[in-house]
């Protein structure tokens, strides 16, 4: 029982607070665990194997249930990230547009290659399926923030002003 | 000059010029349509107008949404039953739905609030995907300017109709759009799809009657309502009725977005609305609406009228309404592998012929671009395409629409496979061979 208690504590008292507004307004505790699973990683960034344990006991399921349900969806990252991710759309309309060229020039901009994170913590570069801004194709986001028309000479300037 | 009479969905944004706030939506006649249905009319006749309208569902599928929620049983067991919009917008190349929640929020929550009255629903909930940040911002503050004025909670304009809404935001991967996926997903499961029946309306979220439907198809609602039943059928040109969103991406001089009658020509779109191809480019293909829809060609399809029957006829489907154009510079081969990587990598893993052959698909293609193919590897792609394809040989339809491009591609596009195999190379890349 201590053992359970402890593993709770990694949580916050304001994570708690937010999983249970969640689990508020669903029939059962198991089905915040998506939105539990978000709000830890806004919080931290991504979850560490500890978080995923509080947030197991927080909504009394199994930790392997958890995670079978972490690893499913790709904008839960079960290993840590850069201060900012980039998500790269890799779709068709992207596609069509140049987004391959954009692509390698990220890549050497930053000198790390897809699913990676740059030395200095700053910046994990990742594909993502279509953003739903084709007409302003290519595409990405950094961070909450969409970034579009993209050209292989607008890339030095689009990841200006990230700290 | 937008008038909400022949665009009543993109209109008001026109008019706002950007973002259409509570008061200007309501200053539009917003939230009456919901008030008039909720104070003065019945659940049974809300459903009869909305069926008589004809209106469709914009996801994709064109299921008619009157007769989707008839479906709900009439005398339900004691518990919820539960409103969901599919705002996981994720088909590649589609780029409606977030456009409309990020400039117009109200228009999806009065369309929400008619449906929840429509088939007495107390809880309601968007199904948004994870990337839509600015989307995400809009209509949550919508939703609680909506519930400060007391459109939404208790006691809706102050009737004993109740209905409490929220927002979940997705945590990726497209099979969430798959409506049974969804609802796993809701319920905070993996999002594999379920078997049915039961269909979702029987037993849906939690087990309980369900309806889901489209961001696009729930803006339609309101003006049905305002404006009544024939007005909305005689907005569409041919048989199907209302407006709909295209959106043309690619290599044109104008891509974006229009509302324009249900039924306007493919070549109106591309060559008038998104003005026609940049100088240099050819028009070779069209995915009419979305990843998962078959290839046309401007050959044969361009005067074709942008509908359900039609495109169908056509041997494709309208599905989002958004088509992705493919130019004389994109390799068939090419594009026929990045749509396959994206179906490969976005099967949710349940079943084999899916997790197992689209990846295969995908090397295939691979080695044909990359100079390795062979000459029986057409054979072998035209047959193992068919039998992914065909409906009932997956447990959902991702691997059929998976294939619906990639037969397509065959059957138009067969000439650039066969120069692969036969020069061993990419013709369309300069020196060839590297992908």
């Amino acid at each position: 029982m201590s053992d359970q208690i402890q593993l709770v504590e990694v949580l916050s008292a304001e994570e708690i607070d937010l999983i249970e507004a969640e689990v508020a307004h669903i029939p059962d505790r198991q089905s915040a665990a998506i939105e539990a699973l978000r709000i830890v990683q806004d919080k931290r960034g991504w979850v560490s194997d500890e978080s995923l344990r509080a947030i197991a006991t927080q909504l009394e399921m199994s930790i392997e249930a958890l995670d079978s349900i972490a690893t499913f969806y790709n904008l839960i990252f079960r290993q840590p990230v850069g201060r900012h991710v980039i998500m790269l759309c890799d779709s068709v309309s992207c596609f069509v547009m140049g987004s391959e060229q954009v692509r390698d020039k990220v890549c050497e901009h930053l000198g790390i290659g897809l699913g990676e994170t740059t030395a200095d913590g700053k910046y994990t570069l990742l594909p993502i399926v279509c953003l739903g801004a084709c007409d302003r194709a290519p595409v990405m986001t950094v961070g909450d923030k969409l970034v579009t028309h993209l050209s292989q000479d607008s890339i030095g300037e689009a990841l200006d002003g990230f700290e | 000059m937008a008038d909400l009479m022949t665009q009543p969905l993109l209109g008001r944004i026109d008019l706002a010029g950007g973002l259409v706030d509570l008061a200007t939506y309501e200053a539009n006649g917003g939230y009456q349509a919901a008030r008039q249905a909720i104070l003065r009319s019945s659940p049974e006749a809300v459903q009869e107008i909305v069926k008589d309208a004809n209106l469709r569902g914009r996801g994709g599928a064109g299921f008619p949404t009157g007769v989707k929620w008839g479906f709900v049983p009439k005398e339900p067991t004691p518990g919820h039953i539960y409103l969901v919009c599919n705002a996981d917008e994720m088909e590649p190349g589609t780029f409606k739905d977030r456009y409309l929640m990020e400039y117009d929020p109200h228009s999806l929550i009065e369309g929400m609030l008619i449906g929840a009255f429509a088939i007495g629903a107390d809880r309601a909930y968007v199904f948004m995907r994870g990337e839509y940040h600015e989307a995400f911002t809009q209509l949550d503050r919508a939703i609680n300017d909506a519930k400060a004025k007391g459109y939404l909670g208790e006691k809706v304009f102050g009737s004993d109709f109740g209905v409490e809404l929220s927002i979940h935001r997705s945590g990726g991967r497209y099979i969430c759009g798959e409506e049974t996926a969804l609802l796993n997903a809701l319920e905070g499961k993996r999002a594999q799809p379920r078997m049915k029946p039961p269909f979702p309306p029987a037993s849906g979220a939690w087990g309980r009657p369900t309806i889901v439907n489209n961001v696009e198809t729930f803006c339609n609602v309101p003006g049905i309502l305002s404006n009544g039943v024939d007005w909305y059928r005689d907005l569409g040109i041919g048989d199907d009725a209302g407006t709909k969103i295209y959106g043309v991406s690619g290599r044109v001089k104008k891509p974006g977005l229009w509302e324009l009658p249900i039924g306007t020509p493919i070549r109106e779109i591309i060559e008038q609305h998104a003005g026609g191809m940049q100088d240099g480019y050819q028009l070779r293909g069209i995915l009419p609406g979305g990843a998962s829809t078959e290839f046309l060609i401007p050959e044969e399809h361009m005067d074709l009228p942008m509908d359900y029957a039609s495109i169908q006829a056509a041997g494709s489907r309208m599905g989002t309404g958004t088509m992705i154009l493919m130019d004389d510079s994109i390799c068939p081969v090419a594009i026929s592998i990045n749509l396959q990587h994206f179906f490969a990598q976005e099967s949710c893993g349940f079943c084999t012929p899916c997790r197992e052959g689209l990846p295969w698909i995908e090397n295939m293609l691979i080695d044909i671009e990359q100079g390795r193919g062979q000459a029986e590897d057409l054979d072998v792609l035209d047959r193992n395409s068919a039998f992914i394809g065909a409906p009932g040989n997956t447990f959902c339809l991702h691997a059929t629409g998976a294939m619906e491009p990639m037969l397509s591609a065959l059957k138009y596009f067969r000439d650039d496979f066969v120069a692969h195999i036969e020069q061993g190379r990419c013709p369309h890349r300069a020196g060839g061979g590297e992908s």
